[in-house]
């Protein structure tokens, strides 16, 4: 058997480096963690003492303001010191090697180091150098996976349908490039949803996508029809400059979600984005703003899921 | 002492129901502390025809195991639809022994703002404190030896069952 890099001799969960190869009661044991961390935001003191003392170091290698915030304010929540590794201004841009910085701040007693990366791979590289104890958690690594956004995405499905078992999910637009989609088809499949449907022109879906377990759309009419959940990937403006679509207008036309489209789905189908939206490019403001979306809840529970990840390795 | 002698957890729902009876108001707010103590204050909240909702507390992110143990397996979200801000409040619990899930539960109530008064009802104080925390209404008190557990049990048509279960206790 594959020894999981992410599970310790217990078969406990020590680091969050992706959802492909992790059990399912591992997963719903973060989502049921997670409701309970709901709670706490919806009161005074938004605050619980469990990683009190605990240093959580939030290394950003890629920009990111929106997930690195909820990562400190998630942090922040369990009481934890938060240290943010500004990469500009740092030793990495005189030349350090990325274990060097993960070993100088180990030597400061950090617990928890929050990576993002461009390069796949990079945090599985720091958790198999970092001392037992100390706990990786994947930001978003390439175009590899982006796990805890997997995560809250299951919540944020969970707390509106229940059930896996009966669903139809639909995401939609640059799988190719998205590590947040590929994480989010791992955590699907694993949790036994029945159709995972992934639409997109062929220019933006990974060839052999199929293999993940999930069928291929390029018509969205076809895509769309009697799906639960609709999950719309952002559209990234460089792909228009390389020769993978002709322009945003044309593909707002074929893959965007405007509410006709929409209305193929079921009445109660929900609409997702992981966010930032362009809209007008991927979906309208109708859309976005409508009352199917759940996109603002998407980062409530964010926070929640975080929160549960960093509580759960943390005292493995 | 026989432990089994005094374990008819009914009855002595009933004894705790009796003590609490004078001491309750319109203004009091009974919480209870998963898993037992919220049987316990389901079944004391209609009992009392109480007014204000019930709490219930979950006191996972409190304890102070969680860097030996780790965080507990199926923690549950807290409800306290109250304001706790100079409320008289009573805690119920199934089994008062060390004292330490009360600590906990208190440091989470006040997390909700600053309650009038707490007091503690629990169905059985076992002895063997090791805060300095105590039960102003109790079922029943006995001892027990560090090996053995009590717990409180609900069967499917809802009577609750005190047992005795040998015990290894970790952290």
């Amino acid at each position: 058997m594959i020894h999981n890099p992410q599970l310790n001799k217990n078969g406990e969960l020590t680091h969050l480096l992706t959802i492909e190869g992790l059990p399912a009661e591992i997963i719903r044991n973060v989502l049921d963690t997670a409701e309970s961390f709901v709670s706490v935001a919806e009161r005074e003191v938004k605050k619980v003492p469990l990683l009190r003392g605990k240093s959580v170091f939030n290394l950003f290698f890629e920009p990111s303001t929106r997930t690195r915030t909820t990562f400190e304010i998630a942090a922040k929540r369990l009481s934890a010191d938060v240290l943010n590794l500004n990469i500009g201004a740092s030793s990495t841009s005189k030349g350090e090697t990325l274990l060097d910085t993960v070993d100088n701040l180990s030597a400061m007693h950090a617990d928890m180091f929050v990576v993002r990366h461009s390069q796949s791979g990079a945090p599985f590289l720091i958790a198999r150098h970092v001392k037992p104890g100390i706990h990786v958690v994947n930001a978003g690594d390439g175009r590899h996976a982006h796990p805890t956004q997997g995560l809250l995405d299951m919540y944020t499905i969970r707390h509106y349908k229940r059930d896996f078992s009966q669903l139809t999910v639909a995401i939609i637009g640059d799988v190719l490039h998205s590590r947040v989609a590929r994480s989010q088809i791992h955590a699907l499949t694993t949790l036994g949803v029945p159709e995972v449907r992934v639409v997109g022109p062929k220019t933006l879906l990974p060839t052999g996508v199929e293999n993940m377990g999930v069928h291929v759309h390029h018509d969205m009419t076809q895509g769309l029809k009697g799906v639960d959940v609709v999950i719309m990937l952002r559209l990234q403006n460089e792909r228009m400059n390389g020769a993978l679509l002709p322009t945003a207008q044309e593909y707002f036309k074929c893959y965007g979600l405007t509410q006709e489209k929409l209305a193929l789905a079921k009445p109660d189908a929900i609409v997702m984005h992981p966010g930032p939206m362009n809209r007008g490019v991927e979906i309208d403001s109708a859309v976005a703003d409508g009352t199917q979306s759940v996109i603002l809840p998407q980062v409530t529970f964010g926070i929640a899921v975080r929160m549960a990840v960093m509580s759960i390795l943390a005292g493995n | 002492m026989n432990a089994n002698t005094n374990l008819d957890a009914e009855a002595l729902l009933a004894h705790l129901t009796d003590a609490l009876y004078p001491a309750v108001s319109a203004d009091t707010a009974l919480v209870g502390i998963y898993t037992g103590g919220v049987w316990l204050a389901e079944r004391l909240h209609a009992a009392l025809s109480l007014t204000q909702p019930l709490g219930t507390l979950d006191v996972s992110f409190y304890r102070d195991d969680y860097d030996a143990i780790g965080l507990h397996a199926q923690p549950k979200p807290s409800d306290i639809p109250f304001d706790v801000e100079g409320r008289h409040i009573i805690l119920v619990d199934d089994v008062l022994y060390t004292g330490r899930t009360i600590r906990a539960a208190m440091n989470e109530l006040f997390d909700y703002g600053r309650p009038a008064s707490i007091q503690l009802a629990a169905l059985v104080d076992r002895g063997g404190r090791e805060l300095p925390v105590y039960a102003q209404y109790v079922g029943t008190t006995l001892t027990l030896p560090p090996d053995q557990l009590l717990a409180l049990e609900k069967d499917a048509s809802g009577q609750l069952q005190l047992s005795v279960q040998p015990w290894q206790r970790r952290g």
